[in-house]
């Protein structure tokens, strides 16, 4: 091998460890397209939702078509399937019940977990429209936005959830411990 | 005694002696060749314990604490808790992704994190939600199904700090978001201090690779933390300035307090013994000796003590714990007992490095009421009966 030829060598080396970063120098760099296909998180501040739009109107039919039979028509939790609305003011009593209208701190939480969850049996298969206009109909059921709201990467993480200052940091231990 | 003897007298003359008074098992029969994977006796029947339900991929199933010996639960008999079922996942098709806040995000493969150093760590993992029925006074009639969420395995990987000083944190990193490649792709946020603190990447369990019930090919390990923040078939890392309020850590395993607030992010799950053995639905056979023997752990460390009553929370004797103490995984404790035969309770409270005691149901009912179900773990009672049945409290 030529000088030239070994110094070049040397020199991408150096270049994709630097690449890669790591001292180690295992795995692979994702593709633009990879991060983009695999990156679903959103967060309450917004970030991370994708483009689109839909209101409670559009969503009605998709809840009918594939929520209602687990959630009930109007959210109410059907057999062993969780209620998705009502409770609200119900927090403090001897029954409460928490649901995504009376307990969930953010609506961009709702927007995730359907996204990521929902349906049951086929997550994964609501396109980002349908995602913003069932979510919409959620809130709808409670009263939380109204019919017509358009829901979309801005107007959805600025809802005003009921519960939203419901939560407390963990103050354990709240209970004893000796001195030592 | 008498027609014994002249019994084995009578067999002894006719020449079979030899055969009678042997067991069967003592030999003489070939046995089963040599095969390549393990299964236990067949004599054996311990197993998890979950209730049928219209969801099956939703739900639980508890380890049989009241047959296990040590601090090692096989792996076979792991808790299991799952949101969307069980994944089957082939390893060579599996990838990790690591990237957000970071300066090389990365795509690892099970063989490339098999090449980092790796660490292997005895922990215990316990579900938020385990003996959530003593809170609400529904106590189940077992220790399987009142404390079976919680298991104890060795995990061997790769330290989550390693992988992040891999791709290089920014300075906006403050939070990892871990995700599964279940169906509902259960994601929880953990903080840049505990995953660079104790965090594992774990593809090994108990000597072999993971159970797919317990996450294969990789699972996350958070020592001590609440089983739900233990991302199974992890198939993401996304490193952020802020947490990301999924269901789980916003709503899910919060904690709803009298006043109508719900305390969020109760990671730990806090110091815990329970008496597996005798406990409920067990026998004993008459007064005379019986060895009490029990498991304490605590999210926050090491357990420094347990101590067992046998007389009702009159008296505590301090048992013994086996070595090593340690931390953030069971630790197993044993009391000698000579029961007189008459009916009595026996409870074990346990301590952790930390000082806290572990609480009695009654204590933290008045601090938490009886809705924050998850996170429990007060004292467990069992109440021994004159015919030597033990019951739940
Ligand atoms: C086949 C039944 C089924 C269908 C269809 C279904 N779900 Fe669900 N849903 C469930 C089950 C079961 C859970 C609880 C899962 C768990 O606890 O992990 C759930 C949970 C939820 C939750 C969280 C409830 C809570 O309090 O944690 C929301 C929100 C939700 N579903 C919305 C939807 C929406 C919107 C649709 C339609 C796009 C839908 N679901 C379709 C069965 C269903």
């Amino acid at each position: 091998m030529s000088r030239f030829l070994l110094l070049s060598c040397l020199l991408l080396t150096t270049l994709i460890v630097l690449a890669q970063g790591g001292k180690h120098n295992l795995g692979r760099v994702p593709t633009p397209e990879e991060l983009q296909a695999r990156d679903i998180s959103v967060f309450p501040t917004g970030a991370g939702l994708p483009p689109g739009e839909g209101s409670a109107k559009e969503g009605r039919n998709i809840y009918v078509a594939r929520c209602a039979s687990c959630h009930g028509e109007r959210g109410e939790g059907r057999g062993a399937n969780p209620p998705i609305a009502g409770g609200l003011g119900t927090l403090k009593s001897e029954a409460p019940r928490a649901t995504v209208g009376s307990y969930w701190p953010y609506a961009t939480t709702a927007w995730d977990y359907i996204n990521r969850a929902m349906p049951y049996q086929e997550p994964g298969s609501l396109s980002a429209d349908e995602v913003y206009s069932v979510t919409a109909y959620v809130l709808y059921l409670d009263g939380i936005v109204s019919e017509g709201e358009v829901l979309n990467a801005k107007s959805l993480p600025k809802i005003k959830m009921p519960n939203r200052d419901g939560f407390v940091p963990d103050p354990r231990p709240d209970t004893r411990t000796q001195t030592r | 005694m008498r027609t014994a003897s002249r019994r084995s007298f009578l067999i002894a003359s006719s020449g079979l002696a030899a055969l009678a008074a042997v067991p069967k098992s003592w030999g003489r029969e070939l046995g089963e060749p040599v095969r390549p994977y393990g299964e236990r006796s067949p004599f054996e029947k311990s197993q998890r314990f979950y209730r049928k339900s219209p969801i099956p991929e939703t739900g639980a199933s508890g380890t049989p604490l009241q047959d296990s010996y040590g601090v090692i639960t096989p792996s076979a008999l792991h808790f299991e808790s799952h949101h969307s079922g069980v994944p089957q996942i082939d390893p060579a098709k599996h990838e990790l992704l690591v990237h957000g806040a970071v300066e090389h995000p990365l795509i690892l493969r099970l063989e490339d994190l098999q090449r980092f150093p790796s660490v292997s760590r005895i922990h215990f993992i316990e579900c938020a939600g385990n003996t959530s029925g003593d809170l609400a006074s529904t106590p189940r009639p077992n220790v399987q199904r009142s404390h079976g969420l919680v298991s104890c395995s060795e995990w061997t990987g790769v330290t989550l700090k390693t992988l992040l000083e891999e791709v290089g944190l920014k300075p906006r990193a403050k939070w990892i978001l871990a995700e599964g490649a279940d169906a509902c792709r259960m994601a929880r946020s953990i903080p840049l201090d505990k995953a660079i603190d104790d965090v594992i990447v774990a593809y090994g369990q108990n000597g072999e690779a993971l159970r797919p019930e317990q996450g294969y090919p990789i699972r996350l390990v958070v020592p001590g933390w609440e089983g739900n923040v233990c991302i199974k078939w992890l198939q993401r890392l996304h490193v952020a300035d802020q947490p990301s309020m999924t269901r789980e850590e916003a709503a899910g395993y919060t904690d709803l307090m009298p006043d109508g607030k719900a305390r969020m992010f109760t990671f730990v799950m806090e110091a815990k013994s329970v008496i597996t053995r005798p406990s409920g639905e067990q026998t004993l056979h008459g007064p005379g000796f019986y060895e009490i023997s029990g498991l304490a752990w605590s999210g926050r460390g090491r357990i420094e003590r347990v101590e067992v009553s046998t007389d009702g929370a009159d008296s505590w004797q301090a048992a013994e714990s086996q070595e090593p103490r340690l931390t953030k995984a069971f630790t197993r404790f044993r009391l000698p007992w000579n029961w007189d035969g008459k009916p009595t309770t026996l409870q074990s409270r346990c301590v952790d490095e930390t000082g806290y005691v572990q609480p009695t149901h009654d204590e933290l009912l008045a601090v938490r009421g009886k809705n924050a179900t998850d996170h429990y773990n007060g004292i467990k009672v069992w109440r021994v009966l004159a015919d030597g049945k033990v019951t739940h409290v």
